[in-house]
């Protein structure tokens, strides 16, 4: 490929070479944070395909605004709108609890582990009650490695907003599973 | 548990998830579709617009604009220059048959300079 994922592009071909390589870095991100989203792989495979083409159809103006800024953070501003969307348009929440994650189950398939796994899907099942903002940024920070800045502005926030709600939703996400498993132990 | 360990927990939990290895090419096969139906819709377009006679006179109206407003403002400027001698002719002529005839020398010598100044 002749130019870097992010770099400012000059013909037609560069832009499609750059975008080519921009959607191989970045395909399990988007992939991964649909997935997280929607909570099973149909949707997240169908939200993952409509990010890229969308990312597509704005790669050029994408280009040039970011003044070779990283374009992760627009690409899962985009997937992010389209799970809105998604939502939106069909009325629903996820429905697959993401507990069954291909990752999570090839982990923790000893009987060894069960306790373990249990403790795991506690956590994925705190993540999806929390509210949409802070289940989303804690998404990016720990599903796709994103910093404070990264996700600022993928959530269109300033980076001191950002790192508030990342500390809240850790606080409220260790109070739902310190909850839960005191539940289940009394 | 710690918080370290809690955001260790959540990070274990949180594992990125690899897209099912048929997406990739699949989404590759669906851009590149998209890149070449949009060159061939250019491509088409332009023809067929270049086979319909009601396109010609866009196609001719940019060049003849910018004729006439470059001939316009050539014009102007020699105006500008040759009534700019007005005084010095007044000055010289014996009459105004005199004047009229230095005027219109006047002004074929300074047509002479723009466009000179424009071919250059």
């Amino acid at each position: 490929m002749a130019a870097a994922p992010d770099s400012a592009p000059g013909t037609k071909a560069q832009l499609d070479a750059a975008f080519t390589e921009l959607y191989r870095a970045h395909l399990r991100d988007v992939y991964s944070y649909s997935y997280y989203r929607v909570g099973n792989h149909h949707d997240a495979e169908d939200l993952t395909e409509q990010t890229f083409l969308q990312a597509y159809r704005h790669f050029e103006r994408a280009q040039r605004e970011s003044q070779g800024r990283p374009l992760r953070p627009w690409l899962i501003r985009i997937a992010h709108n389209l799970a809105a969307n998604y939502y939106r348009d069909r009325s629903r929440r996820p429905q697959t609890s993401i507990d069954d994650a291909g990752a999570l189950a090839e982990l923790h398939t000893t009987e060894g582990l069960v306790e373990d796994r249990e403790d795991l899907n506690r956590i994925l099942e705190g993540v999806r009650r929390l509210p949409d903002d802070r289940r989303e940024a804690l998404i990016m920070r720990f599903a796709l490695g994103m910093d404070n800045r990264e996700i600022a502005r993928a959530l269109g926030r300033t980076d001191g907003a950002t790192k508030v709600l990342i500390h809240r939703a850790i606080r409220q996400l260790e109070d739902i599973v310190g909850d839960e498993a005191g539940t289940e132990a009394s | 548990m710690s918080t370290w360990d809690f955001e260790a927990r959540l990070r274990e939990a949180l594992a990125p998830v690899d897209p099912p290895a048929d997406l990739e090419p699949r989404l590759e096969m669906t851009l590149g579709s998209l890149v070449e139906m949009a060159a061939d819709e250019l491509e088409a377009w332009e023809l067929k617009s270049m086979k319909d006679p009601r396109n010609w006179p866009r196609a001719a109206l940019g060049p003849a604009a910018a004729v006439v407003v470059g001939t316009a403002a050539a014009a102007g400027l020699v105006v500008l220059r040759t009534r700019s001698r007005r005084h010095k002719r007044r000055a010289l002529a014996r009459g105004p048959l005199d004047l009229a005839e230095r005027t219109l020398r006047d002004a074929a010598r300074e047509a002479m300079r723009v466009f000179d100044d424009i071919g250059r």
